[in-house]
């Protein structure tokens, strides 16, 4: 049971690291590369889904009568062309963010906000 | 769709007006589509020639024919005074980049609203949020890149929730159509998985909607965006997500599992409710109008809430009515404060002093738009809260329905706080060069503003379609 469900392990510790690192850090790096561990666990989580026991690639032949479930790993190719977007805008930002504030890390830049307001 | 051309016309001056064609052209669609849906029900296109279950279905209804309707008709009037206020705001060389966002994210929630598939609406929410993000970048202090930011943590926290939502929803269907879902969740609805793929996608909505306690990105992202990114997003984006919420509780996981099961709607009405205080009283604190205004529609996302929580036919339709209405108050409200920024590049309370007399014709919009969003009778505001109100009382709650009177009367605070500053106090020294704006902002605002009454004295149109899109939704999902 426990080993059966050995991806999904994963898949929570793998979100829940990620999402921790979102809430936790300060540094706006940090929280970019938390935010693709959360979408990664997501990836894994859908192709652990489409596995069929005993499948292998689907592949048109004659030989393969069983196959895994494609059509998820078409949805996550999508979805991780997204996470891709996602990414490099955030680290687009935090270039921007450090030219115009002169930091990266949260704090500092809030109490420049502040200051400011 | 019409994006990627942009890129080839380089002249700003032709990419707007290229633009507005595009943003025209939608708006007559979804005009005709809603006329068409009226007389004779759902229409339904399938992508690409697959049929429905297998391939991507674009899908359209009475609710989506009303959302495409108010998405495009606000965008095109918003794009009509774009050219001029960005000139203002935006650096000369990234008005293309600025259309080309602006057409993709418009693209991206018309998407969002029109296909019947929900890994489909996954990938529009997030081209939407993409682009809305590097559009709140585009704002001029640096304020907009660290509120940007804070965007971009949220929304992909909440469309990552909602992508593990559907991901839960296809283990146990093995489809991803919203018709099909509907029909095959109810039978595997007693399990785990499927709790927990509603937990997750309704929190993920939440985030998107702003809806209180998850709103806080929301007044930074408003207030230091360019002006028209501000009137197109409060006029549009939360409503989409609003959209959402109702597609995937009432079409997807249907009225009975959504409601019996779980406390949903007990914790809505409160969180509603709290919302529409909460916010409303920090709108009252403010000091610049942008976030007052930002906030004042948190609150007012909590009225959809409350309307959505009651969970019966009239209900729905406040809350639809809400979302149209809601949407031509706030286009008309921050359309009016891109015209002010526009002339005096700055939309502090203390600067409003005497404008009045200088900006005679922008003022009174302000303030007409601030009485629709009180509620005052001959507005749109009157209508849907009367919808509202009745809806509550239906339901035999009157305690509520005082709360939602009360509500009313902050907002009547805040609103009184611009008109005090902007007719009672003297004005600046060196104000008297301000002049009004000129016409290309004029007629976009006082469209809205015209169309804020004509809905609130003539309801029959709007009230109508919202009646037959929530009939519709109980009708799918008995």
């Amino acid at each position: 049971m426990l080993m059966g469900l050995y991806n999904y392990w994963v898949v929570i510790v793998l979100m829940m690291v990620g999402f921790y690192i979102v809430i936790a850090h300060g540094n706006l790096v940090k929280k970019i590369v938390g935010l693709s561990i959360f979408q990664t666990s997501v990836f894994i989580f859908y192709i652990s889904m489409a596995m069929v026991d005993g499948g292998t690639a689907p592949i048109l032949d004659e030989g393969i009568k069983q196959y895994s479930n494609p059509l998820p790993h078409v949805l996550i190719l999508t979805a991780i062309v997204v996470g891709i977007a996602t990414t490099a805008l955030g680290l687009a930002l935090i270039v921007r963010i450090k030219e115009a504030y002169g930091s990266i890390e949260e704090e500092e830049i809030q109490k420049k906000d502040n200051l400011d307001c | 769709m019409a994006a990627p051309l942009c890129l080839f016309l380089t002249r700003p001056r032709l990419v707007w007006f290229f633009s507005i064609v595009a943003s025209g052209l939608a708006f007559l669609i979804s005009c005709l589509l809603l006329q068409q849906v009226m007389a004779s029900g759902t229409i339904s296109y399938e992508l690409g020639a697959w049929d429905a279950p297998w391939g991507i279905e674009y899908r359209i209804d009475q609710l989506n024919a009303l959302l495409l309707l108010i998405i495009s008709s606000i965008s095109t009037v918003v794009l009509l005074a774009a050219d001029t206020s960005i000139r203002k705001e935006i650096p000369e060389d990234r008005h293309t980049v600025f259309y080309i966002l602006y057409l993709l994210s418009l693209a991206a929630m018309l998407g969002i609203v029109a296909t019947g598939d929900a890994f489909n609406i996954f990938v529009f929410l997030e081209i939407s949020s993409l682009s809305a993000y590097a559009l709140i970048a585009l704002g001029k202090d640096r304020h907009a890149l660290w509120a940007s930011f804070q965007y971009l943590i949220m929304g992909t926290i909440g469309a990552t929730f909602i992508l593990i939502g559907i991901g839960l929803m296809y283990q146990m269907t093995g489809t991803l159509n919203i018709a099909d879902l509907s029909i095959r969740l109810p039978e595997v609805a007693q399990t785990r998985t499927v709790f927990t793929a509603f937990a997750f996608v309704i929190v993920g909505v939440c985030l998107k909607l702003a809806m209180f306690p998850l709103h806080l990105w929301l007044p930074n992202a408003y207030a230091y965006a360019p002006s028209i990114v501000t009137a197109f997003f409060a006029a549009t984006a939360t409503k989409v997500a609003v959209y959402l919420l109702i597609r995937f509780t009432f079409s997807v996981f249907g009225l009975s599992f959504s409601f019996t099961h779980l406390p949903l709607q007990v914790v809505f009405m409160v969180l509603g409710l709290v919302g529409i205080f909460a916010a409303s009283t920090a709108a009252i604190y403010q000091s610049n109008i942008k976030h007052l205004f930002a906030y004042s529609s948190v609150a007012q996302i909590g009225y959809m809430i409350v309307g959505f929580s009651l969970t019966t036919a009239l209900g729905l339709t406040a809350t639809l009515l809400h979302l149209f209405n809601h949407a031509l108050m706030k286009g008309a409200l921050f359309l009016a404060l891109g015209a002010v920024m526009y002339r005096i590049g700055t939309t502090q309370l203390r600067d409003f002093q005497g404008l009045g007399r200088q900006m005679p014709v922008t003022m009174a919009a302000i303030v007409i738009g601030g009485l629709s969003l009180i509620g005052v009778p001959l507005t749109v505001g009157f209508v849907s809260k009367w919808y509202l109100v009745l809806a509550v009382i239906e339901v035999g709650w009157w305690p509520i329905a005082v709360l939602i009177l009360l509500g009313s009367l902050l907002a009547v605070v805040y609103v009184w706080r611009i008109v005090e500053v902007a007719y009672f106090k003297p004005s600046l020294e060196g104000a008297d060069s301000i002049k009004e704006v000129p016409l290309a902002f004029m007629i976009p605002i006082w469209t809205l503003v015209l169309a804020n009454v004509y809905f609130g004295i003539d309801t029959r149109l709007s009230v109508q379609v919202a009646q037959a899109a929530s009939q519709s939704l109980f009708g799918v999902s008995p």
